[in-house]
């Protein structure tokens, strides 16, 4: 005889206990449920993508009314049940359906907790619950206007962010001193809150609501100090209860939650309970997986298996907003006997902290980057001992050599003829043969002998991942790359200790670091001699031959070893007699190609070296100097007319372009560095792509900075706005001084500010003025001894050697 | 019995320096180490032609200005992955004046 089972909830755990049930015992039960919600089973976890936008309604639906069909269920929508008849085995909805069962499960869920305070029930207070909250609060984000979420767990975090994402200016309250303190520790707690901060939404923790104002709706929210903060919605989320009070009034044991044994059944056997509203072992669950667990064991239970029990296991936290990783397992507050391993790194936003006691995983806190979260769950689950891996541990999956990561699974799927080095057209399988045949260890023993990530280096990753995949265990990628071959230091510490130790010569930093070569390579020396001219302006005498051949001949070399040249022409502004000096110049000199240049000027291809100083004093007579278009330093300020003939010019751009360039020329910087001066936000010279960039408005100039357009496109990050011509200058030069006292040989300025934090690049230049004036004076000292023209000494007889042949001979001469 | 070319004196290739030799055939690139060494290499690499004398010189090496391949100016070879040579002209420094082998630099220039 089919037994009737009725079910009192229709949320996550009691759809998941269906779908288990209808497998094991598909003809056992005619079932019933009643559903408060109006509405089918629906993923509420993705409650907080639909209020983003990042997800429709309909893409949520588990169960779509099809599914209640075709399984004959009846499924009573906006039934809320107000009794339970234990001894007649029925239950009554509010709309007059009475309905008997055999077996009952009781999945009503949890309410949310409202504080109670004054205010609580005034109009534009909700709580984050259901679909119906999320309407709510979609209707009250229509208007953009100010919100206030209490509560900074999980749920208010989620709905901060997806109402500052539907517009709203958001401030998030929350008692305790750091967000989510129950998942997270104090530190990542911190980066939690200071990533939210960055998206515009405001973070007020201790703060205590005292009441909730309004006047007919809600206005604002008053805290314990009296201020009141403005708001036209709040969002209570301060937690969750166990929704009990239909199991108590029915006369079942409850405690918290509606206590039950570890099958799920409740103090009436005839009736279980299931999802929030439980509590079993003294413990309630809100998270989805262990309401998962109990769904099984439930269905099992009903399907007449007797040895299914629920066992209690942590469960990891993540945070559903896009762009914020965090994830928290387990047990991660200090103690006596435990240890962890912490890796910090502030630039890029990460923090990892793994909590260890006995050598086995207890805890683990991600943030920033949470692809090893799994990994780590996984070995704590399984009580590993790590003490086998513990160095490399916190590096996470990858760096042991298990060829099951993710990441490294995709990259092992991949076919030997893949091509992984574009560049170079290196293909996977021979980097993993020449790993394999040659021994190679190390990532530039590979780009050596295969070329792969040896061009543009975009492939680097995934040739490190070939290694991980090939070599195993036995690859462990240094944590700093050494500078080149001839040391172990990385470049930011040889940088730090040339100030340090007051090292003012390569051979002084050769001896002093221990460098293991005699005089250095082709990749040491130019980063050496560039790291010792910016730091010892006045002191340091520049080593030519530790520079690469076109910033020792001022000139760029071509493929077929002859040169180019490139005059200055400041601000891409040119005259009638410049253009007739450059027309002479290439009739005399027979110049094969002469091309117009992307940064506004004249390039002249295909002169022979010797000829160089001869063209440059021709050049020099028109008052031509140096572009320096081959230097690791100042090339272009390109501008457009500005206010000089542009109808919709703000600024005058021409000339600040050309002012720029005129007080910054000759500066060495780590990399090349491109300019641009726009006129009006229609950017017409493109600064919004270089290195540094000015887009002048009616009220003053915006700075920009950090922008690629070679290997990487990238557009710039906004250094800050100011008022005045001066401002704009200082404000340049103080940023593109700290470029040259921190960046690496090199490292573009959008490379190095993105390791070093835009907000600390903006903090330093735009927010400190002490420190700004100081990078100022610096560049200013250091340009008294760089601003020579080098076209000009040359043509007096500088390193005449270098444009000269040592001796020619013939065959005559030979003969003899 | 070899015949010597007098090409000029120590001082005129700097230190971890070098110059060129020109002759009808092609280009001899004359090296001097910081060691005070001196070597004389055909000027032409074997990758794409690059001017090895126009190259950084560090130990008894130069890196190729071009494509960044490295030679051992000792033996002419091209040193770590790259496989490759260029021809050695021996090389005398007597009093501080530099000669190079006349048939081997002929030889190296053809």
């Amino acid at each position: 005889m089919t037994e009737k089972l009725v079910i009192i909830g229709n949320g996550m755990a009691p759809g998941r206990m269906l779908e288990h049930l209808l497998e094991a015992a598909p003809e056992r039960y005619l079932i019933t449920i009643f559903n408060a919600e109006p509405r089918v089973n629906y993923d509420r976890i993705m409650l907080s993508p639909v209020l983003s936008g990042e997800k429709e309604y309909e893409e949520i639906v588990i169960h779509g009314d099809g599914w209640y069909i075709k399984h004959g269920i009846v499924l009573y929508k906006g039934h809320k049940i107000v009794g339970i008849d234990r001894e007649a085995r029925t239950v009554t909805s509010d709309k007059g359906v009475t309905e008997p069962y055999d077996r009952l499960v009781i999945a009503t869920g949890s309410v949310p907790f409202v504080i109670p305070v004054p205010g609580k029930d005034l109009p534009g207070v909700l709580s984050y619950r259901d679909l119906d909250d999320v309407g709510a609060m979609l209707l009250a984000a229509q208007s953009r206007d100010r919100a206030v979420v209490i509560g900074g767990g999980l749920l208010g975090l989620e709905a901060a962010a997806g109402l500052k994402e539907r517009g709203m200016d958001v401030t998030v309250l929350h008692v305790m001193p750091t967000l989510m303190e129950r998942q997270l520790d104090p530190a990542a707690g911190y980066l939690l809150q200071r990533q939210l901060e960055t998206r515009g939404i405001t973070v007020r923790t201790k703060a205590n609501t005292r009441q909730i104002v309004g006047d007919g709706k809600v206005h604002g929210v008053e805290l314990d100090t009296g201020e009141i903060i403005p708001a036209t919605l709040v969002v209570m989320a301060v937690g969750i209860r166990p929704n009990v009070g239909l199991a108590r009034e029915a006369g079942l044991e409850t405690n918290r939650g509606i206590v039950t044994d570890d099958c799920m059944r409740t103090s009436d056997p005839a009736i279980f309970a299931l999802g929030e509203c439980v509590e079993v072992d003294g413990r309630v669950y809100g998270l989805v997986a262990p309401l998962y667990e109990m769904a099984k064991v439930v269905a099992a239970t009903l399907a007449g298996a007797e040895d299914k029990r629920f066992v209690h296991s942590d469960t990891p936290t993540k945070l559903k907003v896009t762009g914020i990783d965090l994830y928290s397992i387990g047990d991660f507050a200090d103690g006596e006997d435990r240890e962890e391993i912490i890796l910090r790194d502030a630039s890029a936003g990460i923090y990892k902290r793994v909590i260890l006691q006995d050598n086995r995983i207890i805890g683990t806190v991600l943030f920033g980057e949470t692809a090893d979260g799994a990994w780590f769950n996984d070995l704590k689950k399984k009580e590993v001992d790590i003490s086998e891996m513990r160095d490399t541990l916190i590096f996470g999956q990858a760096f042991q050599g298990g060829a099951s990561a993710d990441p490294l699974a995709a990259v092992a799927a991949l076919a030997d003829d893949a091509e992984i080095c574009g560049c170079n057209g290196v293909c996977k399988g021979k980097i993993v043969s020449a790993i394999a045949d040659k021994g190679l260890a190390s990532l530039d023993d590979v780009r050596a002998h295969t070329k792969a990530s040896a061009s543009c280096g975009s492939c680097t990753g995934l040739v490190e991942k070939i290694m991980a995949l090939t070599l195993g265990d036995s690859y462990n990628p240094a944590a700093v790359q050494p500078m080149c071959g001839c040391t172990d230091l990385g470049h930011d510490e040889v940088r730090r200790l040339i100030k340090a130790k007051g090292l003012k010569t390569i051979p002084a930093v050769m001896q002093e670091l221990e460098w293991n070569t005699s005089c250095g390579c082709a990749k040491c020396r130019p980063a050496l001699n560039y790291y010792l001219v910016a730091d010892w302006p006045n002191e340091y005498s520049d080593d030519y031959q530790s520079r690469f051949i076109n910033e020792r001949v001022h000139a760029n070399i071509q493929k077929d070893g002859t040169y180019s040249v490139v005059p200055r022409m400041w601000g891409g502004v040119t005259s009638a007699n410049e253009l007739r000096a450059i027309a002479d110049v290439v009739d005399k000199f027979a110049i094969p190609a002469v091309k117009v240049t992307g940064g506004q000027r004249i390039d002249m291809l295909g002169i022979c070296k010797e000829d160089l100083p001869a063209v440059w004093a021709d050049l020099g007579k028109a008052g031509f100097v140096s572009g320096h278009a081959y230097a690791k330093g100042l090339r272009t300020v390109k501008t457009c007319v500005g206010t000089d003939w542009c109808r919709f010019g703000t600024q005058d751009s021409t000339g600040l372009g050309i002012r720029i360039e005129k007080f910054m020329w000759g500066s060495w910087t780590p990399a090349k560095v491109k300019m641009a001066v726009s006129g009006c936000p229609r950017n017409c010279a493109e600064a919004t792509c270089k290195d540094v960039g000015v887009i002048c408005v009616d009220s003053g100039y915006e700075i920009h900075f950090a922008g690629a357009a070679g290997l990487d496109i990238k557009g710039t990050e906004v250094l800050g706005m100011v008022r005045t011509e001066d401002e704009a200058l200082e404000a340049i030069v103080a940023l593109v001084q700290m470029y040259r006292e921190q960046g690496r040989y090199l490292e573009r300025i959008y490379k190095w500010a993105k390791r070093v934090g835009l907000d600390e690049v903006r903090r330093q230049v735009m927010a400190d003025p002490d420190r700004r004036q100081g990078y100022f004076e610096r560049f200013v000292f250091s340009q008294k001894f760089a601003q020579v023209d080098p076209w000009s000494e040359r043509v007096f007889g500088k390193d005449r050697h270098e444009f000269r042949p040592m001796a020619e001979t013939d065959f005559k001469q030979a003969a003899e | 019995m070899m015949d010597w070319l007098d090409i000029g004196t120590l001082d005129d290739i700097p230190l971890r320096g070098a110059r060129c030799v020109k002759t009808p055939n092609g280009r001899i690139g004359i090296f001097r180490t910081h060691d005070d060494r001196v070597f004389a290499i055909e000027d032409h690499c074997p990758h794409k032609g690059g001017p090895l004398s126009q190259g950084i010189v560090h130990g008894a090496a130069v890196t190729c200005p071009l494509h960044n391949w490295v030679f051992s100016l000792e033996t002419g070879e091209a040193l770590g992955a790259d496989e490759g040579a260029v021809k050695t002209i021996p090389v005398r420094v007597e009093d501080g004046r530099i000669a190079i082998a006349l048939s081997a630099m002929l030889q190296a220039a053809e």
